[in-house]
């Protein structure tokens, strides 16, 4: 493609990270008028992607993805937290100057590739406006034209598929659609928020490719939101566990995967059925590692004179080399007994009611 | 990897579908969503259905249940069950037979109980209606098969929105098996649930298959998955099967390019980061031919130039 900016190689540290989250906590309120609670999708999170870096955050359904990603995307209002894109916190900047060069540095891609894409336009229509918008058509029609086919091109589709219309695509030629339009902004973050989960396995493979070869290539840095351990090991340079709105283990992909040291992790990693390992599942360890997510007593770094524990603070120990940049926290920290969502957090113990006309559901 | 015997249990298939062929039937054109499928499935056995949405994998479960409405309609083909020819079936026999046989779990049955009955309730009624047992029987019977799936007894008197997904789908299970069918039909059953729970459940459906014997017709798009659970497996493209063999066999020697695909869309959490390529966007394969056999009980579809027609107008970077 015909950038203008070179970019620095992959994975380079020593810059600016070009995405850098701190402290990050958002509630929502749930309940009616006299019922007021709420319920904490984030707290204290802490995340930095380095240019031309891919992180990938995993964890459960109702961990909070989606809401760190929205809280990003600017979506989403937290309540308390930071967040710098190339070292400005794009919450403090004044809102209507900062959205149009904000949303330039950032783009969000979603899960649903038929949701973001109006039935009614061809695809060209979808990536003129993102050039428009953003002031990227270049001078000439000439010009537009050829920066039309070469996102076409670059991310894996013939140019003649601009006539195109939505419905006439298929899942994964649509999810390259709504990358080539984060594209065309030429942004420096893209936020990709489980950007293969419903499209066909047998292309899911093809979207994660491209999304390294943009990496590769043009050195966009990016998060990658997936529940699936597998594809966030196959792609990103780092990843980061989230349980119950918090993170509780990061480092490199192979080696997190490989060892890892939180109980939630080991859990999820043991989970994930793998035809190469046989006898996967144990009933008697799965209980065990429960109680420990839930309620540990123990931590494996409790009497290290360097990594002291703490019930209190959510302290974080080094894992094995620091090479890899791995650590975790201390599993006698206890994760909020009210978080939402989480599978493991068992069953609330409910009164015997038959339902009202209430259907309840904080998720949205 | 050897290939033994393929068979377990008795060589007298509980299931046999033979060239089964269903279609819906349209205003102006009508789809073919099983085309000539035939396999068989042995006592005891756990037989998986794989391949990706559309493909005509609950066409296939729907079949066999008899639970086909319009405008599908079979247009060929035979399913027989334990001898007897379901297609021929009445409605008295049809009734004995989906819940006595045959019972099926599909992907958000959880969310198919009746709201507005406890859990026990709905238990207790399978048995009354379906076995004739007395209330008081039925009951503790019915606490009996909660404990099968691990559920607290005292869980009969809840409401299934006062149950997670993961115990309502578990609940289900304990109702499919309640009279102890000899066929088992799990049409993606975990599918809507995370992967933890997934796997636990998955885990008590085979303590459950080895405990009470029954066969599986296991469907889902997820190889691994699949792999792990089934003792054989066919491979599902387009209405037509492409591969079937035992299921070690398939995943160490996947042969049809689009079973190739599929193994290679789901990156192993060991050993080193390597390429992998998956199936291109707008790839199709077309007129797929009857299976022939490449090994003792590994078939393929033959798959040479003239015998598929690869779509390569996409082709280009869509792997790399
Ligand atoms: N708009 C909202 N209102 C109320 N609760 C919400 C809202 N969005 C998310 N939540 C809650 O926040 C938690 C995290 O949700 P989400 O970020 O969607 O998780 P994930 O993407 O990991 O599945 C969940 O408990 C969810 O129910
Ligand atoms: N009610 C229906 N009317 C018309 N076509 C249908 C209907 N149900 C399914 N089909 C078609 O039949 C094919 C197989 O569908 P299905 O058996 O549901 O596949 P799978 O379970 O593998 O996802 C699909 O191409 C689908 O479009
Ligand atoms: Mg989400
Ligand atoms: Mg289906």
């Amino acid at each position: 493609m015909s950038h203008s900016l070179t970019l620095p190689a992959a994975g380079s540290t020593t810059s600016t990270p070009a995405l850098e989250i701190r402290g990050l906590g958002k509630s929502f309120p749930i309940g009616g008028l006299f019922t007021r609670s709420s319920v904490r999708a984030l707290h204290g999170v802490d995340l930095t992607i380095g240019r031309g870096e891919i992180v990938a955050l995993v964890g459960e359904s109702g961990s909070g993805k989606s809401t760190l990603a929205r809280c990003v995307a600017r979506l989403e209002k937290p309540n308390s937290g930071a967040i710098l894109i190339d070292g400005v916190d794009i919450l403090k900047r004044d809102r209507f100057q900062a959205s149009r060069a904000f949303r330039s540095q950032l783009q969000m891609v979603f899960q649903d590739p038929f949701g973001s894409l109006n039935p009614a336009h061809r695809i060209e229509h979808f990536l003129r406006r993102s050039l428009a918008i953003h002031g990227k058509s270049g001078g000439t029609e000439e010009e537009t034209r050829r920066r039309l086919e070469d996102l076409m091109t670059t991310v894996g589709l013939q140019a003649d598929m601009l006539n195109s219309y939505p419905h006439e695509l298929s899942g994964g030629q649509r999810q390259r659609v709504a990358i080539a339009r984060a594209l065309a902004v030429e942004p420096q973050v893209i936020l990709a928020d489980e950007p293969t989960s419903m499209l066909d396995v047998s292309v899911r493979i093809g979207v994660l490719n491209l999304m390294r070869k943009l990496r590769d290539e043009q050195g966009i840095s990016m998060l990658y939101i997936t529940h699936d351990l597998a594809s966030a090991r196959y792609l990103a340079d780092r990843t980061a566990v989230m349980f119950a709105g918090e993170v509780v283990e990061e480092g490199e992909s192979l080696d997190l995967l490989a060892n890892p040291a939180h109980p939630y992790t080991q859990l999820l990693v043991s989970a994930v059925p793998d035809p190469a390992r046989a006898g996967s599942y144990d009933p008697v360890r799965r209980a065990e590692l429960r109680q420990a997510v839930m309620a540990s007593t123990t931590c494996a770094y409790d009497g290290d004179t360097n990594q002291a524990c703490s019930a209190e603070e959510p302290v974080r120990h080094q894992v094995g080399d620091p090479a890899n940049r791995h650590w975790v926290r201390c599993h006698l920290y206890r994760p909020w007994a009210g978080a939402g969502g989480h599978a493991l957090a068992g069953e609330p113990a409910q009164p015997n009611v038959p339902p009202s006309n209430v259907q309840e559901k904080a998720s949205a | 990897m050897t290939i033994s015997q393929v068979s377990f249990g008795s060589h007298e298939p509980v299931l046999d579908v033979k060239d089964l062929t269903v279609k819906y039937i349209g205003d102006t054109r009508s789809t073919t969503a099983v085309d000539r499928v035939s396999f068989s499935i042995g006592t005891g056995e756990v037989f998986g259905l794989a391949g990706e949405s559309g493909c005509g994998k609950s066409t296939i479960a729907n079949s066999i249940m008899r639970l086909l409405k319009d405008p599908a309609k079979i247009a060929g083909g035979s399913i027989s069950f334990g001898g007897k020819d379901v297609l021929a079936m009445s409605p008295e026999e049809l009734r004995r037979f989906r819940w006595q046989d045959v019972a099926m779990v599909f992907q958000s049955a959880m969310n198919s109980l009746n709201p507005v009955l406890t859990i026990g309730e709905q238990i207790v009624d399978i048995f009354t209606t379906h076995a004739g047992y007395s209330r008081k029987e039925s009951l503790r019977r019915a606490a009996e098969l909660l404990e099968l799936v691990r559920i607290d007894p005292a869980r009969l008197k809840s409401y299934p929105h006062q149950l997670s997904g993961g115990m309502r789908q578990r609940a289900v299970i304990a109702m499919a098996v309640a009279l102890k069918p000899s066929l088992l039909i799990l049409d993606e059953p975990t599918t809507a649930l995370d992967v933890v729970v997934q796997q636990e459940i998955m885990a008590q459906i085979k303590d459950l298959q080895r405990e009470l014997g029954f066969s599986v017709l296991f469907i889902t798009h997820d190889m691994s998955l699949m792999v792990e659970l089934s003792h054989r497996m066919a491979v599902m493209y387009g209405g037509r099967i492409v591969e079937t063999a035992k299921a070690q066999d398939v995943y160490a020697n996947p042969l049809h390019p689009y079973t190739q695909a599929l193994m290679g869309a789901f990156p192993p959490l060991t050993g080193p980061r390597v390429p992998l390529t998956g199936l291109p966007d707008g790839v199709k394969f077309r007129n797929i031919p009857d299976l022939g056999e490449a090994a003792p009980g590994h078939l393929v579809a033959p798959f040479g130039a003239d015998a598929s027609v690869i779509d390569s107008a996409n082709l280009e970077g869509a792997a790399r």
